[in-house]
């Protein structure tokens, strides 16, 4: 057996084992790893993550076990402190010795920093590691009593910027001081960093160009930085993130070939000068560059493995760097080469200023090639862009189209993913092409977007080719002629519509009755639910019915929280409440010690009861006025609104009567998705009725009706479906519109992507409604009509059956409740007890 | 905390000292679960009526130890009985206690047997 010897356990070294341990030929080598971190190999792309809550063993790529389950030794906060490569043999700190066949080198890099004067001192941090983000942890939280709150971040690279987030997130006054004229001078140009800097300034960092840093200054902890212009800025702790040097030094004193300003020299195999020995990842130097991207890092450890196991795979000569990441909540991306321009190439810019969009492509005079180019503010064509570019495909006739995209004529100029060549790469962190991906579906292996990325690990990167695969996978099925599935689950091979009308058609009454005519098995969590809501859409049934198919929070008619408590939202339709039902609220509050707090629609949520205390205290709600305000449903949330006419100077129409009037009528409705509505005044939008799925906006005779906006991870506006209406109309749309989008959407759909999806889109979706042109409309006011005639508050339905309170008892055997609950005390109310990480 | 997970161990069907009276069949949800307890451990049972087994496991979710399996929603995945946490949807097989979404998670199982519509679950001590 041979021994394969890894010299560091980060993103690259794993996936150089990961990779091994999947070859026929693994049970050749005898793996050691030794890894100088204490912690097995975690997600360093994703290290912010940590502050933001994120545990270290959740940020792991694979937890401690896996590397025993497949036969590595592991050996963390081990160093090697020598390499012999004369007699093959590698020496720990500790002065052990350890023989090697074949060693890999993927020691990757650490902080690089400047030499300034005054580093030392106390206060002054790197940004690389998990035990780097403690240690800044623990300082801000001693400073903060101290009543200081400033924090610098040296670099206004990717990581700098990174790192400010960090130190602003810890509740730091942050201030970015980069000695370049602009932000990621290497990946941006001036235009887009600019705007990248006013989208961050936006967010209260602070932000330093053009200083050079000479010296830091402090008595016991760093107090100021001086810079080169006479300038000083005073701190309280400071973040280097200025660049990153390969981690070479081992190598280089072993006699093994480094380059002279850092790296572990390679060819295209990945070997190293010295025999047997590989360099892969941030530490290698390959074609006279260091790489400090994921997706090159794992090609390299794909080609070592391969080299080793008797392959032939090599690098290619070309690396590409292009990158797209979310940046303090700012798309950044670039691609091929951002700056070029020149007699033979045209740069196409967009800038939109109100909206923080940068977007600029680089393409040859001819117009036919497109070179590279960089988007900021919204990166979202950047995998359509990125396959032209790398695949060297022919651009539109107007290749400003790429860039300038006509959404509510749901045009694209991208054409399909089905026009990429086969070997365009979808996935480059797991380097899949197109071609790998076609085959596998046209050879019946894989049918489903589970049985792709089980076979070939696409999307399991950074997720962006996602889409794309979802794409493919659709594509290719459709043009072998096999029908997309849509199928709900194993357990149905139904789509939602077609279940909706089968049960509409057959008159089915229950869960179990539905599995025996067109289902098998005893179902699951994606098909029940889904069934549940069909019986809502259909008969209005309240999630009392049938308990044991609802969601979990349906079943018991409330929320569950972090630590199996639940949180009580009773409902104030339009957010108009009076001083009589906001004391019940505050009394019930009290009595039952809820952490209370008002909610982004317009009411308040009570947290933390227990399961047994739920009947106890909507008893008392019920009793002072108050109803379910189904919170917990894929149903009506709420329809928030401003003041409106009658208090505003402003106001045109009654806004505040006029939601109430709605949320009273939809009230109850369950849905595909939660669903909100906004009423706003006049068109100051104070409701921000544009950001729901439905939102009427008061103008000169009438309202303006707006459908298919939210919140939420993808913020959409809401679009225009009609003018001017008068209540009745408005009312008889809004009937129509839902009604139509219950019957139709998919399951977890909301409006927006549902609009996406519909044939037509918007103008579409007018005809139906307004015009009425599939003769339906009638039939759809009178589904809803029968719907809200039929509304019951469920809890009040549920206090007042003892059988159905059953279900709100901790335990069948024991009057107890659960004493595995804590909590700890929060600015004078509670939160359950931290999650051990 | 990690004490509290270590009360949990799967008991096969063979090694039961005692059988614990847990209460009466119609105690329990059809197609659901609830909890019940014994001594300082709890425990989620879940009647499966389309087939009328009995499956019982802790009621302590493996990933963020709170008590609450027993409210997850019941179900299968290519026959094999599971329950998903009703916290992240996590699923587990009522069968070995496997993590179904191929994690490193999983949760302690134990014996049912129903007697005379009386529902007794099986344990070691």
């Amino acid at each position: 057996m041979k021994r394969v010897i890894v010299v560091g356990n980060g993103m690259v070294g794993y996936k150089f084992c990961e990779k091994l341990v999947t070859k026929p030929q693994r049970e050749e080598y005898k793996v050691i790893v030794f890894g100088e971190e204490p912690s097995p190999a975690y997600d360093r792309v994703h290290l912010s993550e940590y502050f933001s809550g994120k545990s270290a063993e959740e940020l792991l790529l694979a937890p401690k076990n896996w590397y025993s389950d497949n036969n590595i030794e592991l050996r963390t906060s081990e160093m090697i402190s020598g390499i012999d490569p004369e007699n093959k043999k590698v020496t720990t700190y500790k002065n052990e010795d350890f023989e090697y066949d074949y060693l890999v080198l993927a020691t990757g890099s650490s902080a690089f920093i400047p030499p300034i004067e005054g580093s030392h001192i106390p206060g002054v941090f790197v940004y690389r590691t998990t035990e780097d983000l403690d240690a800044i942890r623990t300082f801000a939280s001693k400073l903060k009593p101290e009543g200081k709150n400033k924090a610098a971040v040296l670099g206004g690279g990717l990581l700098g910027l990174e790192a400010a987030n960090a130190a602003k997130e810890l509740g730091m006054k942050t201030s970015v001081v980069e000695f370049a004229p602009r932000l990621m001078p290497k990946q941006l140009d001036e235009p887009a960093s600019k705007m990248l800097q006013s989208k961050i300034e936006d967010l209260g960092i602070h932000i330093l160009t053009n200083k050079a840093t000479i010296e830091i200054t402090g008595k016991n902890a760093i107090e100021k930085m001086e810079f080169s212009d006479g300038t000083h800025l005073e701190t309280n702790m400071l973040i280097i993130s200025a660049g990153i040097r390969p981690r070479d030094e081992v190598a280089g004193n072993s006699g093994i070939e480094v380059g002279k300003r850092g790296g572990i020299k390679v060819n295209n195999k990945m070997q190293t000068s010295a025999k047997d020995v590989y360099a892969i990842g941030e530490a290698a130097l390959y074609n006279d560059g260091i790489y400090g991207l994921v997706a090159p890092g794992y090609n390299m450890a794909e080609v070592a493995v391969e080299q080793i196991t008797g392959g032939t795979k090599t690098m290619a000569d070309h690396i590409d760097m292009s990158t797209k990441l979310k940046l303090i909540g700012t798309d950044v991306a670039s691609f091929g080469d951002p700056f070029i321009e020149n007699e033979e190439v045209t740069a196409i810019n967009y800038e939109n200023k109100q909206k923080g969009i940068y977007k600029r492509i680089n393409v040859t005079k001819d117009g036919k090639k497109l070179l590279g180019g960089i988007l900021i503010g919204d990166a979202s064509d950047y995998n359509n862009l990125f396959q032209i570019y790398i695949n060297g495909m022919k651009l539109p006739e107007h290749p400003e189209d790429l860039i300038l995209g006509f959404r509510e004529e749901g045009e694209s100029a991208m054409g399909s993913v089905l026009d990429l060549p086969n070997t365009a790469q979808i996935c480059s962190c797991e380097s899949v092409s197109k071609g790998q991906i076609c085959n596998s579906i046209s050879s019946g292996e894989c049918s489903s977007m589970e049985d792709i990325v089980k076979l070939t690990k696409a999307s399991t990167g950074c997720g962006g080719c996602k889409p794309m695969i979802t794409d493919l996978l659709n594509e290719s099925l459709k043009s072998m002629g096999k029908e997309i599935k849509t199928n709900l689950c194993e357990h149905f091979e139904f789509s939602r519509q077609e279940l909706y009308d089968l049960i509409k058609i057959n008159k089915v009454r229950n869960f179990d009755e539905a599995l025996n005519l067109f289902g098998k098995g005893h179902g699951c969590e994606l098909c029940k639910p889904l069934l549940a809501s069909i019986f809502a859409s259909l008969n209005m049934e309240t999630a009392n019915q049938q308990v044991t198919i609802q969601d979990s929070n349906d079943r018991f008619l409330a929320n569950i929280q972090r630590n199996g408590t639940y949180s009580v939202v009773p409902r104030v339709p339009g957010g108009e409440i009076t001083p009589d039902k906001l004391m019940v609220i505050g009394h019930v509050a009290k009595k039952y010690d809820l952490y209370t707090k008002i909610t982004g629609g317009q009411r308040i949520d009570l947290f933390g009861a227990e399961l047994h205390q739920l009947p106890h205290i909507w008893r008392e709600l019920i009793e002072g006025g108050f109803e379910s305000g189904h919170a917990y449903g894929k149903s009506l949330r709420t329809v928030k609104s401003c003041v409106g006419s009658s208090w505003c100077r402003y106001g045109m129409h009654e806004s505040v009567g006029f939601a109430i009037k709605i949320e009273e009528r939809y009230k109850g409705l369950r849905s595909p998705h939660k669903l909100k509505g906004g009423v706003s005044g006049c068109i100051r939008e104070c409701a921000e009725a544009r950001g729901k799925d439905f939102g009427l906006i008061a103008v000169e005779g009438g309202w303006n009706l707006y459908v298919c906006g939210n919140g939420g991870a993808t913020p959409r506006h809401g679009i225009l479906l009609a003018e001017q209406l008068d209540d009745e109309t408005c009312i008889k749309y809004l009937d129509r519109f839902l009604m139509y989008y219950i019957r139709t959407a998919a399951p977890l759909t909301r409006t927006a992507p549902w609009l996406d999806k519909l044939d037509g889109g918007i103008e579409y979706l007018k005809k139906v409604v307004i015009e009425d042109s599939l003769g339906i409309a009638e039939e759809l006011e009178q589904d809803m009509q029968d719907l809200v005639n039929k509304y019951e508050c469920e809890w009040k339905q549920a206090i007042e059956d003892p059988e159905m309170m059953k279900r709100f008892k901790h335990f069948v055997n024991s009057h107890d409740s659960d004493d595995n609950m804590a909590f700890v005390p929060m600015r004078e109310q509670k939160m359950p007890k931290p999650w051990v990480k | 905390m990690q004490d509290l997970l270590s009360q949990y161990h799967s008991v096969e069907p063979q090694k039961v000292k005692t059988w614990i009276k847990v209460g009466a069949t119609s105690e329990f949800p059809e197609n659901g679960g609830a909890c019940i307890k014994y001594k300082t451990r709890q425990i989620a049972v879940f009647n499966f009526k389309r087939d009328s087994q009995w499956y019982a496991c802790q009621n302590l979710c493996p990933h963020k130890l709170e008590m609450v399996l027993s409210r997850g929603m019941t179900g299968d995945s290519k026959g094999i009985p599971k329950v998903a946490c009703p916290l992240h949807k996590k699923t587990f097989s009522l069968k070995d206690g496997s993590n179904l979404n191929g994690e490193d998670y999983k949760i302690a199982v134990y014996p049912v047997k129903i007697e005379n519509e009386i529902v007794y679950i099986g344990f070691t001590d």
